[in-house]
């Protein structure tokens, strides 16, 4: 019941349609951070038909702006930011072709209906937890908009990337299921 | 009249930015080793594990324990027989923050023109300061590292003074139900209550300077804070939203006589990672 399912990226199909709310996994391979200003010309690329800097149909898209690393270090921390900041774009990127998102904290309504709707999977990792999860990353780079800083595109390699399934393809919402599960009246 | 250098408090300052991201005081690390015993879902538990894991972590690697290295906010006590030389107070603490954050290699999140340019300010200046000025010849700062994800979900409540006690605790445990797990619970819960609509605000963040679970000296205080911290736990909300039954670490109280019409309420909400350093000079 509680076993860690690894999972080589990009996420097959049939894997995005296999997960559950609440199930654990750990993710190998490419992930891209991308947070809310780069977000925002995802957006205005989109709109004005210039190509995005990923491949949305294969992409993880990690809400995070690293701390700097230090000389000699990889990445700094690394863990996410709330995800429903992102809410406003997701929508769009998900009929765009996006499946895997990674984030913290619950979506709105309109996302979880783009998630269900498209076959999509929004995963939660440990928000405050950037020491710990950094050192699961093995490269990082930054490959779009470096003038953002932290708010910069980075690709990142990342090995046994501990995840939850928050929201599943079918549409069932960890956040909902577990806090009513726990709700005391 | 004692003199302290501005370069002093320059140097205290970046010390405590760097102290306050890369460890957690053990309060806070007692807290959550607690909330790990008593929390009963596993999955809740499985993240207070990685949660606790991530302190370690974070002090062996010098990385910061979160990568969102907040605002800072300065909480100056000056001594009314200190004289500050070399420089001006204001200044001293900017570049102290500046320099913790370049030298400790913390993200820098300030931008400025907030609502259309929010261009980076390249250092986390300017830091956010409150001053008080108090009797002696010490200067007393803190310095708390404050993530915007469990600072969004600030809440103010200008209550209606028949609505009470009871108006209290509907407003503490709204805001937490509204924040569900978007400020990475489990929470330390800061209320401010009474003065003015930013003095409750300021009260509210005070209050997160205080040990985690340390009860309010106010008996009136503490037993609201219990119930407060009951009700808040049955909301099911648990570690990082996703069900259980630790939701808040602690709810802290603190307040102040207010005007006949009012009862500002304000709730500001501290994340697990509850990061603050005091130095005295």
């Amino acid at each position: 019941m509680n076993e860690w399912r690894r999972i080589r990226l990009p996420m097959p199909a049939e894997t995005i349609a296999e997960l559950k709310a609440g199930d654990r996994v750990l993710l190998s391979g490419t992930i891209y951070a991308a947070r809310d200003a780069a977000h925002k010309r995802f957006i205005e690329a989109l709109d004005s038909g210039d190509s995005l800097p990923i491949d949305l149909s294969t992409a993880v898209i990690y809400y995070m702006g690293p701390s700097p690393a230090r000389p000699g270090q990889i990445i700094g921390s690394c863990g996410p930011t709330t995800s429903a900041r992102m809410d406003k774009y997701t929508p769009r990127l998900v009929e765009e072709g996006l499946r895997v998102m990674v984030g913290k904290g619950e979506r709105s309504p309109q996302v979880a209906e783009a998630i269900k709707q498209h076959g999509a999977v929004y995963l939660i990792t440990i928000g405050g937890a950037g020491a710990l999860l950094s050192l699961r990353v093995k490269s990082a780079e930054v490959i779009a908009y470096p003038d953002l800083g932290a708010e910069a595109v980075f690709k990142l390699e990342v090995e046994h990337f501990p995840a939850v399934v928050a929201i599943d393809a079918q549409g069932s919402d960890q956040f909902k299921i577990g806090q009513a599960r726990y709700r005391i009246k | 009249m004692r003199e302290i250098q501005a370069s002093t408090i320059t140097a205290a300052v970046a010390r405590l930015a760097e102290e306050a991201n890369y460890e957690i005081s053990p309060d806070v690390l007692v807290a959550l080793t607690r909330a790990h015993d008593v929390e009963k879902s596993s999955l809740g538990r499985e993240m207070l594990e990685m949660i606790i894991e991530n302190v370690h972590q974070a002090m062996s690697h010098r990385k910061p324990l979160c990568q969102d290295c907040g605002v800072a906010v300065v909480f100056i006590d000056v001594g009314q027989e200190v004289h500050i030389t070399g420089g001006d107070l204001e200044t001293a603490v900017a570049d102290g923050v500046g320099k913790g954050y370049i030298e400790g290699y913390l993200r820098k999140s300030m931008v400025a023109g907030p609502v259309t340019d929010r261009v980076n300010t390249g250092d986390n200046t300017p830091p956010v300061i409150h001053y008080r000025v108090v009797p002696g010849d010490k200067v007393n700062i803190s310095l708390m590292a404050k993530g915007s994800g469990a600072e969004n979900m600030s809440r103010l409540y200008m209550l209606k003074p028949a609505e009470g006690r009871g108006g209290v605790i509907e407003a503490a445990v709204r805001a937490v139900e509204e924040a569900g797990g978007k400020p990475c619970p489990p929470l330390i819960i800061g209320i401010g209550i009474g003065g003015t609509a930013e003095a409750a605000m300021l009260l509210a963040k005070r209050s997160l300077l205080r040990k985690v679970g340390k009860p309010s000296p106010d008996a009136d205080a503490a037993a609201l804070e219990r119930e407060i911290l009951g009700k808040v736990n049955r909301l099911g909300i648990g570690p990082l939203g996703l069900g259980g039954s630790v939701t808040a670490l602690a709810v802290h109280i603190e307040s102040m006589p207010c005007h006949i019409a009012s009862l500002p309420v304000a709730v500001n909400l501290q994340c697990h990672s509850a990061r603050h350093k005091e130095a005295v000079l």
